[in-house]
């Protein structure tokens, strides 16, 4: 296999695509909480493009790819610090015409956008140095393996024999960009951490209101535009299946924000702009699987289902009183799910030679099995590992700040700062002075007062 | 002297300040305020679930006039910030003991 400057080019252009959607949906989580909050909420995404990028190529990349050893879990050491990589081209179950390079940072901004997505379960409570302690560990014990398990199908040598296949790879799961190993992971981990964390001062008393709406729809609209790279850019190569993903990715978010807005004007009797955000983005997280595997036709049905579903699930938070702040359960596990199983059913070798017939194409119930198994497997995996490791770090160094540090903002609390200065006679201030240091100044923003069991 | 305190929907201002600016009233003190009265809030919804705004957005106005211009001045305002709908506000006045100008010290009707 010769270098291909077209693919090469195509999955380094992808990169920084996929990269924007960590600031972009820093921009949807941070317009959803309070302006007392918004800094952090935000600085929980951006912290994480730091620490993963950082673990990545320290070992990141080779637990979840390394694989020429036989490891169906997690992937070998074999690159770490990936010093010696620069000449080689990448084999991912087939040898593609791409620097290795190009395709571990391609696949490094999945690794940074997964436990971003997290952070909206807990919006407004969470330690910032206990949030970056959790990514690191998390990404280490449930990321690399799960997308090991997900995206590594292992090393194809000349004579066909594939070595280090993550093992739902390797039993033939179809999911092209991440349903499972990123959105499903993010949702499940979500769910555990808002159980570990608990509910926020107030929860269904005082119903929090998005302090800004236009910055919601920006973090959208760039989720949007970087989710080409994601999905597109997953087919490693400039060709006929990143059009069919790029295709499928436009009208199924299209139609995810059409099929909640739908529900919105039935139910309620008025379209907003965070369901028209909300539906994009759970067409986007259930197109992610199926985008290469089903044709465009049957991804505006999945977008509209996968927007309708989505704005139903988000209800389930107030019926079984669990706080995830920002929905990541009901857009990301749900949308995932949906998004998933979809390909059960859908799934056609028409648009795809590689991929299997789905229920209504005459395959039967093999390719549904294989997507339940791959949707349940990492859903039971990452709820558990983050359930457990998130109570850990709650009784050891503490995951949630005070009670009144919560209510005085956690901007003011964990950083320092606000998000607006409005410049009004109350927001007066003297620059410096006094005889404490600044270290000291801080400190007294914070309150140290435990939440109430 | 008295004080004249209107609390008024906030796109009627415009129309009750050129109404005293007509009637002869040189300055006013104008703030913003919430509250409700028989008008209670709105309710928006985020994600399907129901957010009541309890306080409604409203305008304070306040001016001091002499006692005999009270009775006319709350007739101008009312008059100038009906809508006839539920949630148009109070007027109200009280008497004043003291007024000072700031910059020159005058006091009484003065000042005014």
């Amino acid at each position: 296999m010769e270098l291909n400057s077209g693919d090469t080019a195509w999955v380094l252009a992808s990169t920084a695509l996929v990269l924007l959607m960590t600031p972009g949906l820093a921009f949807f989580y941070g317009g959803m909480t309070k302006a007392k909050s918004t800094l952090n909420m935000m600085m929980m995404s951006f912290i994480t493009i730091c620490i993963v990028s950082v673990v990545w190529v320290i070992y990141g990349f080779s637990m979840a790819f390394g694989s020429t050893s036989d490891r169906g879990w997690v992937g070998d050491f074999e690159w770490s610090s990936l010093g010696g990589s620069v000449n080689a081209l990448t084999n991912n179950g087939g040898p593609y015409g791409i620097p290795l390079l190009a395709f571990a940072g391609f696949q490094l901004m999945f690794a940074v956008i997964t436990p971003a997505l997290i952070s909206g379960a807990i919006a407004d409570r969470a330690k910032f140095l206990t949030w970056g302690i959790f990514v690191t560990i998390w990404v280490t014990i449930v990321y690399f393996p799960v997308a090991h398990w997900v995206f590594d199908f292992g090393d194809k040598a000349e004579d066909g024999t594939i070595t280090g296949a993550g093992w739902l790879a390797a039993r033939g799961v179809e999911d092209f960009a991440g349903g499972t190993a990123v959105h499903i992971n993010a949702g499940a981990a979500g769910l555990a951490l808002a159980i570990v964390l608990g509910r926020r001062v107030g929860f269904k008393k005082n119903p929090t209101r998005p302090h800004s709406l236009p910055l919601v729809l920006i973090g959208a609209g760039l989720l949007w535009f970087g989710w080409f790279g994601f999905n597109a850019g997953s087919a490693l190569g400039a060709n006929g299946l990143a059009a069919l993903a790029l295709m499928n990715t436009q009208v199924a978010t299209a139609a995810g924000l059409g099929g909640w807005l739908l529900v919105e004007k039935l139910r309620d009797g008025h379209p907003t702009s965070l369901g028209a955000a909300s539906g994009a983005v759970a067409g986007l997280v259930a197109i992610t699987p199926a985008c290469a595997f089903i044709a465009p036709w049957a991804a505006v049905l999945l977008g509209v289902l996968a927007g309708a579903i989505c704005s139903l699930a988000v209800g389930l938070k107030y019926v079984l009183n669990f706080d995830d702040s920002l929905d990541v359960v009901g857009v990301h596990l749900v949308g995932g799910i949906v998004g998933c199983l979809f390909v059960g059913f859908f799934g056609t070798p028409a648009v795809n030679s590689l991929g299997l017939k789905g229920l209504f194409y005459g395959g039967g119930f093999e390719l549904l099995g294989k997507q339940a198994l791959g949707a349940f497997s990492v859903l039971a995996y990452s709820f558990i590992v983050t359930l457990i490791l998130g109570f850990l770090l709650e009784q050891t160094i503490g995951f949630r700040i005070s009670r009144d540090a919560e209510l005085e903002g956690i901007d003011l609390t964990e950083h320092a700062e606000s998000a607006y200065e409005f410049d009004t006679y109350a927001g007066g201030g003297t620059y410096g002075g006094g005889t404490t240091t600044l270290k000291e100044k801080i400190a007294l923003n914070t309150a140290d007062e435990e939440v109430p069991a | 002297m008295k004080l004249v305190t209107a609390i008024i929907k906030p796109f009627k201002l415009d129309d009750v300040k050129s109404a005293l600016e007509a009637y002869g009233i040189q300055g006013m003190t104008v703030s913003e305020a919430s509250g409700y009265g028989r008008q209670r809030g709105h309710t928006e919804v985020y994600r399907g679930a129901e957010y009541t705004v309890d306080l409604v957005p409203k305008v304070r106005l306040e001016v001091l006039v002499e006692d005999h211009d009270a009775d006319s001045v709350v007739e101008v305002i009312v008059k100038s910030a009906q809508t006839g709908r539920i949630g148009d506000g109070k007027v109200w006045s009280v008497p004043v003991d003291t007024v000072a100008r700031v910059r020159t010290g005058e006091r009484g009707s003065d000042a005014l």
